[in-house]
């Protein structure tokens, strides 16, 4: 196939080389994409001298479960990971529904006052989280709060991105007509919204819900501030926590958690990647 | 619920207050109110407060003393804090700048070079971006350990190692690798829906009137890519500014070592100065002043494109 394109016949083909020169680029651009994760693998499942192995060592080793039961003598990493689990799951539902309904009324709705509150909620998006850190975890300490779940989930329930990307995706797929004609055979608001608008922007839903989980998953700032417990630790912070011992870093350790606490993001990324590539380009393009 | 019950039997006699109309309202008005209470709480406010909270001195349990413009004063006058604003600058340019030109060229090659693989290539690139940065810091600090693989690299290629997890520049390095492989396949994907949006027929008349590849992306491809080029700018600059976790994990080894001068940004002096040693008028005025950098730069950015647009439109 390629032979034929040597000769150009299009004015911009680039031939063979710059092809070849085209794949060298990417590929390279994959490789070191993705080495990281390899040597994550690597060194969790390698002796504890084989982070600093001479040339470097590139193969996986069977030195996993020996690594992972010292991480479960320093760590509740199980326990860390339920946390996570069930912090990011509270915090995705629930910004999943409230994001949706906020969503719908911005598109469906006429009311007083919507466009100047829409433009103030995608204006929330360019204030940086840390001007308000300080008495944020003052009222957290006010409510009691602190170093407890309560205070990762409720100020995270709903927010100004899902708001925007409901709004722009049920705009374009709900038809208004349908929601009249329910208002005409006498449903409530949210029996319609519930019945009709819901089913048909499931996906876009679900890709919120993705994106989220994620972005809860992996935040580390605030569970930081209020976490103080050892046995409330999301997996981020039991992490980095691993990494603080004074007595030498175990990297064969350090690794093999990481790479087990990384496992779950990816396979669930792998599985729904096309949603949530989708999701994070169309999100990004109307500002 | 219960509205329809309510409604129904005041239709028949007169104007019911319930109208129909204001029963949308109400419903419209209650499905966005939880966004807008839950800001009230925990956005606004807090913002308001911690201007408010940057005149008084206060270590979040006693009682507060104002103090006027002297937290302002004590850190002006802090080198520590000023290493930290020029550490930010630093490594937010060493961060951004290479990382926008590189998703740039990643985007223009997937999108132009060939479309078969394109989908696998957008999950490898997007990869990075899933991984916590907890995670992302832990491995790279294998890599940039002392006998690590980049020296190792380095030596091989007859350059002295360098050391990364404690030399002014080396930490500087380090940290603005990591935050590359995080955002350039992130950005090259926004780019890449960027290229997908301009109409192909652009390029088809282009080449018609004889324009080789190179004008093409001087005079289609870079200018219609614009917003995109201009929003990951800004989204990169407002995340660079943020710096927090890539610095406090790398050098956080000993367990105090994430305020160590090399690598201390605003945002870890911000939170050494509130959580380590409780001095929270300090932190509050040094947030205002990450705030006012913030803005600084968004203006920037926005100066800038306005002004390359107008360029751009002569020229068209």
């Amino acid at each position: 196939m390629s032979t034929l394109r040597i000769f150009r016949k299009k004015p911009d083909d680039l031939g063979l080389f710059g092809k070849l020169g085209f794949y060298f680029v990417l590929i390279l651009g994959a490789l070191v994409s993705v080495f990281p994760f390899y040597w994550m693998f690597v060194v969790g499942t390698n002796d504890k001298g084989a982070v600093f192995h001479v040339p470097p060592l590139l193969t996986i080793g069977d030195q996993f479960f020996v690594n992972f039961k010292r991480v479960l003598e320093k760590a509740d990493f199980f326990q860390a990971l339920g946390n996570s689990l069930f912090v990011s799951s509270m915090v995705t539902i629930s910004v999943v529904f409230f994001c949706t309904l906020a969503g719908y009324a911005f598109a469906k709705y006429e009311f007083p006052g919507k466009n100047m509150l829409f433009i103030f909620v995608i204006a929330t998006l360019i204030v940086p989280q840390q001007l308000g850190v300080l008495p944020t975890y003052v009222i957290m300490a006010k409510l009691h709060w602190i170093d407890s779940f309560k205070a990762l989930v409720v100020p995270a329930m709903v927010n100004a991105f899902g708001i925007f990307w409901m709004r722009q995706y049920i705009s374009a797929a709900v038809p208004t007509e349908l929601i009249e004609a329910g208002r005409i055979d006498g449903g409530g608001h949210f029996r319609i919204f519930w019945n009709i608008a819901v089913p048909v922007i499931t996906p876009a839903m679900a890709t919120l819900g993705i994106l989220n989980f994620m972005t809860v998953w992996n935040d580390f700032f605030w569970p930081l501030v209020v976490l103080k417990n050892k046995e409330h630790y999301t997996i981020q912070i039991a992490l980095q926590q691993l990494f603080t011992t004074r007595d030498g870093l175990d990297y064969g350790m350090i690794m093999s958690a990481t790479f087990t606490a990384t496992l779950p993001l990816l396979i669930v990324f792998l599985l729904f990647s096309r949603w949530v590539i989708a999701g994070l380009t169309s999100g990004a393009i109307k500002s | 619920m219960a509205e329809p019950v309510l409604a129904s039997p005041h239709a028949e006699s007169k104007r019911p207050f319930l109208t129909e109309q204001r029963r949308s309202r109400i419903t419209a008005y209650t499905f966005i109110s939880p966004f807008f209470i839950l800001f009230s709480i925990f956005g606004l406010y807090p913002i308001f407060f911690t201007f408010y909270l940057s005149f008084f001195k206060w270590d979040a349990l006693g009682p507060m003393k104002y103090v006027g413009f002297k937290n302002y004063d004590l850190i002006t006058s802090d080198p520590t804090f000023w290493i930290s604003f020029s550490n930010t600058l630093i490594m937010g340019l060493m961060g951004t700048v290479p990382q926008i030109f590189l998703a740039l060229l990643l985007a223009v090659l997937l999108h132009s070079g060939m479309t078969k693989f394109k989908k696998t290539f957008r999950i490898l690139y997007f990869m990075p971006n899933i991984t916590s940065i907890v995670a992302v810091t832990l491995v790279f600090s294998t890599l940039f350990g002392n006998n690590g693989m980049i020296n190792w690299l380095l030596n091989g290629v007859g350059l002295d190692s360098m050391a990364f997890n404690s030399g002014w520049w080396g930490v500087k390095i380090a940290i603005s690798t990591m935050v590359m492989w995080r955002w350039t396949g992130y950005n090259a994907i926004l780019f890449l829906s960027g290229l997908q949006s301009i109409p192909m027929d652009l390029y088809e008349s282009a080449r018609i009137d004889g324009a080789n590849r190179r004008q093409q992306l001087i005079s289609i491809t870079l200018p219609l890519l614009k917003p995109f080029i201009i929003f990951v700018t800004l989204q990169s600059t407002i995340g660079a500014l943020q710096l927090f976790t890539e610095p406090y994990v790398f050098l956080g080894q000993s367990g105090t070592g994430s305020t160590r001068q090399e690598g201390i940004t605003m945002v870890t002096y911000l939170y050494s100065e509130a959580f380590r040693n409780g001095f929270f008028g300090t932190a509050a005025a040094t947030a205002v002043m990450l705030f006012l950098v913030t803005i600084l730069f968004s203006v920037l950015n926005m100066l800038i494109s306005r002004g390359g647009r107008e360029t751009g439109g002569k020229k068209a």
